[in-house]
C-alpha cells in the first residue's frame, strides 16, 4: 500500500544521508522523496512517499522517529491532506501537433514555459495522478525529456504541525 | 581564556569524567596525543585500532560508564568499525573519536582520508563531522548524552585536523538542547498495572530477560520481581549474568543453544515478559512457532523494538528499572493476590521441573580427552565469584553461556548481536584496566584467539593480568558443527591445520603460556594461571569434533531442538 510521509528534520549537513540510508539499510521502499527548508530555516520538510504493509510503515515511521536529527513524523494515512506534484515536460511540438499540445495543456491548467521551433516545454501542477495523465495524452507526440517533483503534502484544515 | 581544539576534546572529556581512553595515534590525530602528554587522562595504546574500540566496549559494559577510543583517519577510522559494529549491536555507550584531515581537504582523496561519518552512519546511534571549533564542546557533550542516555549506543566524532589547532572560549555547556532525541524512561502506569494483573493471573508465566538488564543495572528488581512471583526466568546471551544461574527459577539462556528446559517452557507458556529483549532470531527460532499459546508483554526502551519481529500484547515504553520498580511497588500492594498467584504456578513449576529431570544440562566425561565444557565449569570453580569473563565467538561462547555459572551481573562480555571474533582479548583488556584487582577471563578459541592475538603486547606493556583460556581443537568450530550436521561432514576451509605454539608465542610477548591435552592436569593448569602474576594462556587441546548441544536448527522451531546424543 502506498503511503505519504512528511518528515520535519534538522536543517544539517547529512541529514538526508541519515534519511536514505536508513530506507535502503532496512530494505523499505522510496518511491519519492523532496525536500526543502520549511519557514523556519533551521529544519527541513520531506514529503516522502513510500509502499508497504502496517507493519512495515509502524517501522518506518518508528525508525524515522529514532534518528536524532527527526523533529516529528506526520503519517498521512487515513488524514485528509492536499498533494501536489509539478512535473516539467519537453515535448516534440511539429506543426501539425501544436494545437493538439496547447490543448491539452489547457485542459489539465498547464503552462508552456519555454518554446522553440520544434519543442514546447509544458509546466503542469496537480495531483500524481493528474500528472501522470497529462503524460500520458503527451507521449504520442514524443517527449524527449521530463522531470517530476515527487509529490509534497499538506494536512487539510487550520491545523499546522506543532498542532496549533 | 582560548583554547585549542585539541585541548577543548581533552577538558570536554575531563568535564564527563573519563578517566581512561584506548587509543592509537596517526597523522590527523597528532595534536591530540600532544596534548595528552601532561593530561589526567590515561591512555592504553593497543596495538590495533579495532582492539581500542573492543577495549572502550569492555571497559563499558564492565563498569557501565561510556567507554572512549580515539584513532587516526583512513585507515585508523575503517579499523574502528568492526568494533563500532559490536557496540552498536549490543547497545554500548561509547564515544569515538576519530581525526579527520583538514576541512579544506575534504573530499579531495587526501592522504588517509575516508568518509568516516559516512563509513559509520549505519552502525552508530549518531555521528558528527566538527567543521567549526566552537561548536567542539557543544558537539562533545551531546555525544555522550546521546551515547549514555535512550538506547545507548555508539557515536563517532570526527575531528579534523585544523579543528584541533583552532581556537574557540571554551566553555562547556551544563545542558543538552535535542529536540529530536527525548527517550521515554517513564513506564505508563496503567500499562504496568496491566502488566502486573496479566502477570498475577497467568498459569505459565516466563519471564525473557535481555541486555536491557545488565544495561539499566536492574538485576535486583529482577530477582525482586521473580522471586515475588515466582516466575522461572530465562536470558539471553545479553542479559545472562543479570539473573544469577544458580537460582532456582533460574532456566538459563533460550534459543538456538539454549537450555531445553528454557526453550519448553517458553513454547508452552501462556505468558512471556520480555524485558529489555528484542527478539533476536537467534532466540526465537521459526516465529510462527515461537511461544504460539502466549500473551506477550514487551518492556523496551526502543520503540521499534517493539512489533518489528513478533505480535506483542501489551507493549511499554521505558527504561527497564523503572518499569520493574513500578511493578514491584505494585505487588506489594497485592500481597494476598501474589500469595494466591504463586499457589497456582505449582503445576507449572513441576511441568518445569520434569523437563530440566528430563534433559539437564549435560555432556559426557572424558578420561582421555578433555572436554571443552569440563574446562568451563573448572574455571568457574577455581575464579571468584566476581570473576569477569569475555568470549570470542564460537563454540567456546555458548559453551561458556551453559557452563559458566554468573553470580554477579556485568561479569560476562560478549559479542551477541554482532558475533564479533577476536572480541574478547580486547574486550578483557578493556575489563581489566577498570578493575585491576579483579579476575578477568578471556574465554576463547584457537581460531577467534588469532584474530586480536596482538593484544598480549598491550596486556603485558601495562602489566594486565588477564587469564587467557583457549579451548584448542584445531577448528574453526561452529562452522565445522554446521557442516558436519548440515553439510554432510564436507569441512571446507574450517580446519586449522597448522598448529600453532601458543606457548611460544606467550613468550614471545613476555606473557607466560601452559598447555595440556589430559583432564586430570585441567585443575592444576588454571589453579597455576591464576597464581601467576601478569597474563597467562592457557592452551587446552580439546576433544576435537565435540559439538555444542542442544541446538535448535536455523529455521526450525524452539520446541524441535537436536539433543545430545
Amino acid at each position: 500500500m502506498r503511503h505519504t510521509i512528511s518528515v520535519l528534520v534538522e536543517n544539517e549537513f547529512g541529514v538526508l544521508t541519515r534519511i536514505a540510508g536508513l530506507f535502503s539499510g532496512r530494505g523499505f521502499n522510496i518511491e519519492s522523496l523532496s525536500v526543502a527548508p520549511t519557514i523556519d530555516p533551521t529544519i527541513s520538510r520531506m514529503t516522502i512517499v513510500t509502499s508497504g504493509d502496517d507493519r512495515i510503515l509502524e517501522q518506518i515511521t518508528k525508525q524515522l522517529n529514532k534518528l536524532i536529527d527527526t523533529i516529528k513524523i506526520i503519517d498521512f494515512t487515513g488524514e485528509e491532506f492536499v498533494e501536489r506534484e509539478m512535473a516539467l515536460i519537453k515535448v516534440t511540438a511539429e506543426e501539425s501537433t501544436r494545437a493538439e499540445i496547447l490543448r491539452i495543456c489547457d485542459i489539465f491548467r498547464g503552462k508552456v514555459v519555454d518554446v522553440t521551433p520544434k519543442c514546447y516545454t509544458v509546466e503542469v501542477t496537480g495531483s500524481p495522478v493528474k500528472v501522470s495523465a497529462i503524460i500520458d495524452l503527451l507521449r504520442p507526440m514524443g517527449i524527449k525529456e521530463l522531470v517530476r517533483s515527487g509529490p509534497v503534502v499538506l494536512g487539510r484544515g487550520p491545523k499546522g504541525w506543532k498542532g496549533n | 581564556m582560548k583554547l585549542t581544539g585539541s585541548k577543548i576534546l581533552l577538558e570536554s572529556l575531563i568535564q564527563e569524567g573519563v578517566e581512561t581512553i584506548f587509543g592509537y595515534p596517526g597523522g590527523t590525530v597528532i595534536n591530540i596525543y600532544d596534548d595528552l602528554m601532561g593530561s589526567s587522562i590515561k591512555h592504553i595504546l593497543t596495538r590495533h585500532e579495532q582492539a581500542a574500540v573492543h577495549a572502550a566496549d569492555g571497559y563499558a559494559r564492565a563498569t557501565g560508564k561510556v567507554g572512549v577510543a580515539i584513532a587516526t583517519s583512513g585507515p585508523g577510522a575503517t579499523n574502528t568499525i568492526t568494533g563500532i559494529a559490536t557496540a552498536y549491536m549490543d547497545s554500548i555507550p561509547m564515544v569515538v573519536i576519530t581525526g579527520q584531515v583538514p576541512t579544506g581537504m575534504i573530499g579531495n582523496d587526501a592522504f588517509q582520508e575516508a568518509d568516516t561519518v559516512g563509513l559509520t552512519r549505519p552502525v552508530t546511534k549518531h555521528n558528527y563531522l566538527v567543521r567549526d571549533v566552537k561548536d567542539l564542546a557543544r558537539i562533545i557533550k551531546q555525544a555522550f548524552y546521546i551515547a549514555r542516555t535512550g538506547r545507548p549506543g555508539p557515536v563517532v566524532i570526527d575531528l579534523p585536523k585544523d579543528v584541533q589547532i583552532d581556537k574557540a572560549k571554551f566553555e562547556y555547556p551544563d545542558k543538552v538542547e535535542l529536540r529530536g532525541y527525548k527517550p521515554t524512561y517513564s513506564g505508563n502506569v496503567r500499562m504496568v498495572e496491566k502488566a502486573v494483573k496479566m502477570m498475577l493471573t497467568a498459569k505459565k508465566p516466563v519471564l525473557y530477560v535481555g541486555g536491557g538488564a545488565t544495561l539499566t543495572d536492574a538485576h535486583a528488581e529482577l530477582l525482586k520481581l521473580a522471586e515475588t512471583l515466582q516466575i522461572p526466568v530465562t536470558t539471553t546471551l545479553m542479559g545472562m549474568a543479570s539473573f544469577p544461574t544458580r537460582h532456582p527459577l533460574s532456566l538459563g539462556m533460550l534459543g538456538m543453544h539454549g537450555t531445553y528446559y528454557a526453550n519448553m517452557a517458553v513454547t508452552s507458556s501462556d505468558l512471556l515478559i520480555a524485558l529489555g529483549s528484542r527478539f533476536d532470531d537467534r532466540v526465537t527460532g521459526k516465529i510462527s512457532t515461537f511461544a504460539p499459546h502466549a500473551k506477550i508483554i514487551h518492556v523496551d526502551i526502543d520503540p521499534t523494538s517493539i512489533k518489528k519481529n513478533v505480535r506483542v500484547d501489551l507493549p511499554i515504553v521505558g527504561d527497564l528499572l523503572d518499569v520493574l520498580k513500578k511493578m514491584n511497588k505494585k505487588l506489594a500492594e497485592h500481597k494476598d493476590e501474589v500469595a494466591q498467584a504463586n499457589l497456582a504456578l505449582k503445576p507449572w513449576h513441576e511441568e518445569v521441573a520434569a523437563w530440566r529431570k528430563d534433559h539437564p544440562m549435560a555432556y559426557k566425561l572424558s578420561k582421555n580427552e578433555i572436554k571443552p565444557q569440563f574446562v568451563i565449569e573448572k574455571l568457574r570453580e577455581l575464579s571468584n565469584d566476581d570473576a569477569i569473563v569475555t568470549t570470542e565467538v564460537g563454540q567456546h561462547q555458548m559453551w561458556a553461556a551453559q557452563f559458566f555459572d554468573f553470580i554477579q551481573p556485568r561479569t560476562f562480555l560478549s559479542s551477541g548481536g554482532l558475533g564479533t571474533m577476536g572480541y574478547g582479548l580486547p574486550a578483557a583488556l578493556g575489563a581489566q584496566v577498570a578493575f585491576p584487582e579483579r579476575q578477568v577471563i578471556d574465554i576463547s578459541g584457537d581460531g577467534s584467539f588469532q584474530m586480536n592475538s596482538q593484544e598480549l603486547a598491550t596486556l603485558v606493556q601495562y602489566r594486565l593480568p588477564v587469564k587467557i583460556a583457549i579451548l584448542n581443537n584445531n577448528f574453526l568450530g561452529m562452522v565445522r558443527q554446521w557442516q558436519q550436521l548440515f553439510f554432510d561432514k564436507r569441512y571446507s576451509q574450517t580446519c586449522m591445520e597448522l598448529p600453532i605454539d601458543f606457548i611460544k608465542l606467550a613468550e614471545a610477548y613476555g606473557a607466560t603460556g601452559l598447555r595440556t591435552s589430559k583432564p586430570e592436569e585441567v585443575e592444576e593448569v588454571i589453579k597455576k594461571a591464576f597464581d601467576t602474576p601478569g597474563p597467562v594462556i592457557m592452551e587446552f587441546k580439546v576433544s576435537r569434533e565435540e559439538n555444542v548441544m542442544p541446538m535448535v536448527p536455523a529455521g526450525a522451531g524452539l520446541n524441535e531442538m537436536v539433543l545430545a546424543s
